[in-house]
């Protein structure tokens, strides 16, 4: 029976080919966009690690200026990261911030050139899951010994070592030498959760080293740096200064370990109160990896407004839907005229409708795959590669899902009432004229 | 005129006037919205940074190994850049405007933290930024070369006067804007004094509200990394851009040069995601438009097939071409009347709502109106060929059945 009336609305739409299409099209439109906002979203608002997002947690020790009612710095300072850093009172913890440097490669050949770096602790690499195509991270011997490791992308690893295992190599970075320990797989999470205060969605660095290193080594620092009193002269001066520029994050396993945590935190805040610093109102917290994510807003306003264009633009589609088949199933009135006399029965006159509207939703639907591949692909073009990460913008099987599903479920609603219509009309009054 | 039997039928078909007066309406919402978005995103990228930007380019040097002293590059580089024969002028500074990375500082009138302070940003160079911008300078003087200080950033970051923005002299002194020259304020506890005023200077956020405040002062700070901002003449810049980065990189072999870019490319990039949202919101119209076209063109056939005999008798009854067209053009018009007035309602709700959630600037009344102009418009051209059709039906297909 399925296959008859499907081989029924096949026969509907080619005897109305230019209404049918229209109906196609427009449902194609307005799901493909539908779904490209969609995967923006999905993407962008997503949850770059769900395995353990709720066991991360990014530290606030609000340490910003008493005289403004600013939120707290999105940072911390030196003082309290390396104060953390030094307590080790989380199960894994780590401190994490930009640099730069040049590496010079071997040989004369090769020109030397600047790279991208972060700073982190041994715990940064089993803390964020970061796969490894060759060895591992350092330990955390290495960061309190201050020994001169590194872990490479996969990129920079093909950049100077043709893609072959490098562990154990040197690189000679800003002037010395560093041992490769590991070289990291592809790891790009969107939104790069870990430092959303330099564009979240940029390419991760090339060479990772011990962040203890960054201010005994002297190199560049790299990234937001914010100081709401201007820091004293020298280094001295500005390591000891309310100066944020570090992210701080901990994993704590369960709620008694976070409870603690805050506790800890609120200790040292108290603590540090009593030296004279953090003169505002005490105002530790802990955010979780999505928490934190909504609050920093890292999602655009482009997408939220472009959500609610493109919602309407679906509900255009859709009422243009419903006009359309109105006049297609009443324009059959009398073929239904017949088969209602011939003793079709109400229920099966439904049923047939409801199959005809959702195999043009199917079409609309696949159409819907192209428009919205051929949306994403547009916007990838418009954004460009060299400003952020655009790989992730791009079709997956969630969103095809979602999108056939959609395009089905929305066509059959629109078609409600034209099929009730359809399946009520008077058949005598259609016989007559016969 | 026959509007009495026009919204009499139509009141016979209240589902079609609803659904196509609701497809206008919300056709009509995002086209307003959007068109108001798109002009708002164009004002914001055709605002001027103050500098000649045509003409101009920056690259930077980061020099690197023990053998590297970075105040004598830097000499040596900004003399050959400044002898290159197209180069009207080049300059040492920490960051670019409108190219999203650089510092700013929060000034003040008095030596008094707890007062507010307004944020500038600040511009680290030396004498010759002014040139180099090709910035207007509109009262005072710019700051000669003994007035620079070089040191490291280490060494602080005070400087004793300033060139500022009259954006930012009339933020600091709201009454005084171009007499503000002599005029003191405060960054943190140390004096600076306004020495010059340019007519205009962005900062390097062009997303920010004090874009448009910002000052140039007399300070360089030594390190590793150079940037150099240079101006050509016109037209050499792209032959130049080549041509300096192999001078420099060939000048000291200590160094790597990098970041080589136009001043053009930089607001492309800082603008990208304003123009990507315009035209992603101009093609959301166009479809928008598209779609509603063919609707109304649908239904206003299905309309007409359904009314050929009416029409017939119509026609057989004496009513010219003309008066059926006009006919199915008023059905059209009232129709997208109703749409229009929906479509009113919810494009101001839409634009307060954006306002509030967003800190969007609130829409000009005219753009509400125009819209439903237009749709109107869009309404009438679209049913124009099926009423035309309609209008050619035969007399004599009142006397046939079907």
């Amino acid at each position: 029976m399925f296959l008859y009336y499907l081989r029924l609305s096949a026969l509907s739409y080619r005897r109305n080919p230019i209404l049918s299409s229209l109906m196609v099209m427009a449902v194609a439109i307005g799901v493909g966009a539908y779904m490209v906002i969609f995967t923006l979203n999905y993407v962008m608002g997503g949850n770059p690690i769900p395995q353990k997002s709720d066991q991360l947690f990014h530290v606030q020790i609000d340490s910003g200026n008493p005289n403004t009612q600013a939120d707290p710095p999105p940072q911390l300072t030196y003082l309290d990261a390396t104060a953390l850093l030094e307590s080790q009172a989380a199960f894994r913890e780590t401190p994490t911030s930009k640099f730069s440097g040049i590496l010079e490669p071997e040989g004369d050949s090769a020109r030397p050139f600047s790279i991208s770096g972060r700073g982190a602790s041994a715990d940064f690499f089993p803390m964020f899951n970061t796969p490894f195509l060759y060895g591992n991270g350092w330990d955390r011997a290495a960061d309190n010994d201050l020994q001169q490791v590194t872990v490479l992308s996969k990129l920079m690893n093909e950049r100077l070592f043709g893609g072959a295992d490098s562990t154990g190599e040197t690189i000679r970075l800003h002037g010395y030498n560093f041992q490769i320990v590991g070289v990291l797989d592809d790891w790009s999470p969107i939104p790069k959760f870990y430092d959303v205060n330099n564009n979240p969605f940029e390419e991760g660095a090339e060479v990772y080293i011990p962040w203890n290193l960054i201010i005994p080594l002297s190199f560049p620092r790299n990234g937001n740096t914010n100081c709401w009193k201007a820091p004293d002269a020298g280094q001295e001066g500005f390591l000891n200064s309310e100066c944020v520029w570090i992210q701080y994050w901990v994993e704590l396993r369960d709620s008694n370990e976070e409870a603690d945590y805050l506790q800890f935190l609120n200790n040292y805040a108290a603590q540090q109160k009593e030296f004279g610093r953090l003169p505002r109102e005490m105002n530790n917290a802990l955010f979780d990896v999505e928490e934190w994510l909504l609050k920093e807003e890292v999602m655009p306003n482009e997408t939220k407004i472009l959500s609610a264009l493109a919602a309407m633009l679906l509900a255009v589609c859709l009422l243009n839907t419903i006009g359309l088949l109105l006049s297609k199933f009443l324009g059959k009135s009398a073929e239904i005229g017949v088969r209602q006399a011939l003793g079709a029965h109400k229920g099966s006159l439904f049923l047939q409708h409801v199959i005809e509207a959702g195999f043009i939703g199917l079409l609309g639907g696949i159409l819907g795959l192209a428009v919205a591949t051929a949306g994403l692909e547009g916007i990838k073009v418009l954004l460009g590669d060299d400003l952020m990460l655009t790989d992730w913008i791009q079709l997956n099987p969630t969103v095809v899902a979602v999108t056939l599903i959609l395009a089905i479920f929305a066509t059959i609603f629109a078609g409600f009432y034209p099929i009730w219509r359809a399946c009520n009309i008077n058949p005598a009054i259609h016989l007559k004229t016969q | 005129m026959e509007i009495g039997p026009i919204l009499r039928a139509l009141t016979r078909n209240k589902l079609g006037v609803i659904l196509i007066s609701l497809q206008i309406a919300f056709t009509m919402t995002v086209m307003v919205n959007a068109v108001f978005i798109i002009n708002e995103r164009s004002k914001l990228m055709a605002r001027p940074s103050g500098l000649d930007e045509p003409n101009m380019f920056y690259l930077r040097s980061t020099g690197f190994g023990d053998q590297f002293n970075s105040e004598i590059t830097e000499q040596d580089d900004l003399e050959l850049l400044r002898n290159v024969p197209g180069i009207v002028d080049a300059t040492a500074i920490n960051s670019i405007p409108i190219s999203g990375g650089g510092s700013s500082d929060g000034l003040r009138l008095e030596d008094d933290p707890t007062l507010p302070s307004i944020p500038a940003a600040v511009y680290f160079t030396d004498e010759r930024a002014l040139n180099t911008m090709r910035l207007n300078l509109i009262a005072g003087e710019n700051f000669s070369g003994s007035d620079v200080l070089h040191q490291r950033s280490s060494e602080g970051r005070n400087y004793p006067m300033a060139v500022v923005s009259l954006a930012l002299a009339e933020a600091l002194f709201p009454e005084e804007g171009q007499t503000a020259v002599g005029k003191i304020f405060y960054n943190d506890s140390n004096p600076v004094q306004i020495i010059g005023i340019v007519e205009r200077l962005q900062a390097p956020w062009t997303n920010s509200f004090f874009v448009e405040q910002a000052m140039l002062v007399p300070l360089n700070f030594i390190s590793s990394t150079s940037t150099y901002l240079i101006r050509t003449e016109p037209g050499q810049r792209d032959r130049l851009m080549v041509e300096t980065e192999e001078l420099l990189a060939g000048n000291n072999s200590n160094r790597i040069i990098r970041d080589l870019k136009s001043m053009d490319e930089t607001r492309e990039e800082s603008y990208r995601l304003d123009s990507s949202m315009a035209t992603i919101l101009f093609v959301v119209i166009l479809t928008l438009v598209f779609i509603t076209s063919m609707g109304i063109v649908g239904l206003a056939v299905f309309g007409i097939n359904r009314r050929r005999k009416q029409i017939g008798t119509r026609r057989a009854l004496g009513a010219t071409h003309a008066e059926i067209l006009r006919y199915f053009m008023l059905e059209n018009f009232f129709i997208s009347g109703v749409g229009v007035t929906i479509g009113a309602v919810l494009t101001i709700a839409f634009s307060i709502a954006l306002s509030s959630l967003f800190e969007m600037p609130t829409m000009g009344w005219y753009y509400t109106p125009a819209g439903m102009l237009i749709l109107i418009g869009i309404g009438q051209l679209a049913v124009l060929g099926p009423s035309t059709k309609a209008s050619r039906i035969e007399p004599a297909i009142a006397t046939r059945s079907i």
